[in-house]
Formats: structure tokens, C-alpha cells, sequence
């Protein structure tokens, strides 16, 4: 039985955990080629293993810091070492630190811009060479409902995903022409590590503001990364698509 | 195949021109060919042909065919 994204090759940033998991799983479940990134090398090591052993198809790790220019390129250039093809590229990594704006802190600005925004752009920029080289390519940027619609106390973060969407809109213009489309996911209140944390209160006045009445899992979100980056998408470029349960702040 | 004729070749095919329209001299922007979206088209071209992964500063500074040989000679291709 032929699989959506059988003989794709896809590079995913953050992929150790969370959102970024998920996706990598149900990529490989559809036949495609992981390559997976994060800082964290025994993370994605273990995550590798998991990917081989549950879908039967090649997981290859690249350890790194995309907030650090050298370490891309470095992550590029093993990737190139044996690979001349890159069908996806999904953005996936970032970080969130809650502030209200009198007390955010230079490095909290720089850090989270360094991750959200310009490791996706160091990222694009490698990835998108491969991708005109073959005329083909699908690059998937994870943004956030409060780059969207604002939230309180997260205006550096919102502002980091804002600018994902003006990232995405760009560049699926700027590299339409070679075939590539550019999308982006909007997730709304998504189970994972970066939601720990938050205390209890916090949570239940979350979800009192999503239509559909719970936070949403990984898998939901992966499953529309899924189709975004198929052939089933194929008119598609230069969206920003909300995961979100109806969420509304 | 020459050095030189490789790299003219690469230039040209990626360019989408003649290969007697190609020279050392030829700059970037100076024929409609060359446009920015060409020159990345070029770059990719580049790089294949020669098995390197550029950095964004080399793309950028390579504004003729001879910058493009002192520019790949840093990565030890000869041409
Ligand atoms: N969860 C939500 O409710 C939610 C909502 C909206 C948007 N999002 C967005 O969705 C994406 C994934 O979020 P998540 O909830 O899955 O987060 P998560 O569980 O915290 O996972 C983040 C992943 O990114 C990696 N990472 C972080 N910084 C990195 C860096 N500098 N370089 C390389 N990898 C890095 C982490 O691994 P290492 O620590 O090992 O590097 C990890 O694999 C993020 O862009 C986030 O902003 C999430």
C-alpha cells in the first residue's frame, strides 16, 4: 500500500518532543525519511530508536542549537554529506518564557527571537537550497494563536510568532516559482512540556475560552502538518492555519 | 572538460544563456539572466556541481564569474 509521503525525505526542528514528536511520528508512519533535530542528543537518539522500531523506516538525528548560526550550517552540511534531496522542512523548535513587559529582560528577547524566528529563518534558508535545486519542496513553520490574536503577558513571545507569519506569507511568494510552498500552523493550548507549569487556575480559565471545551494533543496538530505536506495539499501556500479548538483570549 | 569550461558550463546552464556568453568578467545583474532569483538558482547549481555548501556571505559577494573562482577556491575546488 503506497503511504502519503513515501520516498520523501523530511528534516524536523524540535523534534525530541512535544508537537515536534508527533509530527516526526506521523511523518515516518506515512513513509518518509526522518531527520530530527533538538539540543538534546540522547532525546533524540531515543526518539530515533522509537521511530525505527514502531514504523520501520530510517531516523537520522542532527544534535543542535538552531539559535546558532555555525550549528545549522554544521547540521546542513552532515545532512548534505549523504543526502542531494529535502522535501520538507518543518520549524518546529521554540521556546516560551512568560513575562509581563516591565519585568522581560533583554536576554529573554534575544533568546526567544534567536530560537522562534531566526533559527527558522537559518533553517529555511539552507533547507529552501535543496528544495530550488529540485524545484520541489514543502517548508511548515509552527507559529502560535497569540502571534494571531495577543495574550497577556506573553508579548515577546507573541511578537517571535507574529513574525513566523510574516516569515511564512513572504517567502511562499518569494519561492513559489521554484515550486515550494510555505505554510504555518497556528496551534492554540497544546498537552506538552511547555504547558508545565502552568498552575491549575491558569489552565481551567484556559480552556473555559476554548469552543471546544479541552486542550488539544500533539497528535492534532501533527495530523494537519501531515496534510499540509502532502500532495493532498498541493494548492496550498502561504496559509497560516489554525489548531486551536476555537480557542479565543 | 577544462576547469574553466566546467564552470562556464555550470554558470551557463544554471543562467539559462549561451556558453560563449559566459566570461570572467560577466557580472551579476549585467544580463537579465542574472537576476537575484537566477543567482540562487545558481548558487544551488554551484554547490552540486562542486559538492560544497556555500556560506550566506559567499553568495552574496559573488558578483562575478571570477569572484565566483576566488570564492570556491576558499572552499578547495579548483577552477
Ligand atoms: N504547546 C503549545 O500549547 C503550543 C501552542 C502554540 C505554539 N506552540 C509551538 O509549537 C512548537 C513546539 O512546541 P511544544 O509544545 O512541542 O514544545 P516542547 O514540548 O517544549 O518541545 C520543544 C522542542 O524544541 C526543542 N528545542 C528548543 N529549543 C531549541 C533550540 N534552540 N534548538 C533546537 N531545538 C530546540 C526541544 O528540545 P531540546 O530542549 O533538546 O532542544 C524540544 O524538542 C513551538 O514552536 C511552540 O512555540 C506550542
Amino acid at each position: 500500500m503506497t503511504k502519503q509521503l513515501d520516498g520523501r525525505k523530511a528534516f524536523i526542528t524540535g523534534a525530541s518532543k512535544g508537537i515536534g514528536k508527533a509530527i516526526a511520528h506521523s511523518f515516518a508512519e506515512q513513509g518518509a525519511e526522518v531527520h530530527l533535530n533538538a539540543r538534546n542528543k540522547n532525546d533524540l537518539e531515543a526518539l530515533a530508536e522509537e521511530i525505527r522500531g514502531r514504523h520501520n523506516c530510517k531516523a537520522y538525528v542532527y544534535p543542535c542549537d538552531i539559535s546558532n548560526p555555525e550549528d545549522v550550517k554544521q547540521a546542513f552540511v552532515n545532512y548534505r554529506a549523504t543526502n542531494r534531496q529535502l522535501d520538507i522542512l518543518v520549524n518546529n523548535a521554540g521556546i516560551m518564557q512568560n513575562s509581563l513587559l516591565g519585568m522581560v529582560l533583554p536576554e529573554h528577547i534575544l533568546q526567544t527571537f534567536s530560537t522562534n524566528v531566526f533559527g527558522s529563518v537559518y533553517c529555511a534558508q539552507l533547507a529552501s537550497r535543496f528544495m530550488m535545486r529540485q524545484r520541489s519542496g514543502v517548508i511548515l513553520n509552527i507559529g502560535s494563536i497569540v502571534g494571531e490574536e495577543g495574550r497577556s503577558g506573553q508579548s515577546v513571545y507573541g511578537a517571535s510568532k507574529s513574525a513566523i507569519t510574516g516569515f511564512t506569507k513572504s517567502l511562499a511568494k518569494e519561492l513559489a516559482g521554484f515550486d515550494i510552498r510555505v505554510n504555518a500552523i497556528s496551534p492554540g493550548m497544546i498537552e506538552t512540556e511547555l504547558l508545565e507549569g502552568l498552575a491549575e487556575n491558569k489552565r481551567l480559565e484556559a480552556i473555559s475560552n476554548i469552543a471546544l471545551g479541552r486542550i488539544g494533543s500533539a497528535n492534532e496538530v501533527a495530523q494537519v502538518a501531515l496534510f499540509l505536506v502532502s500532495d493532498a495539499a498541493s494548492y496550498i501556500t502561504g496559509q497560516v492555519i489554525g489548531v486551536d479548538g476555537g480557542m479565543a483570549f | 572538460m577544462t576547469q574553466n569550461s566546467r564552470l562556464y558550463t555550470v554558470f551557463a546552464e544554471a543562467l539559462g544563456v549561451q556558453i560563449d556568453q559566459i566570461s570572467d568578467e560577466l557580472k551579476y545583474n549585467s544580463i537579465p539572466s542574472w537576476d537575484s532569483t537566477a543567482h540562487m538558482v545558481l548558487i544551488a547549481a554551484l554547490e552540486d556541481a562542486y559538492d560544497v555548501m556555500l556560506d550566506t556571505d559567499d553568495i552574496i559577494d559573488m558578483s562575478s564569474v571570477v569572484k565566483a573562482k576566488e570564492i570556491l577556491a576558499k572552499y578547495d575546488v579548483v577552477v
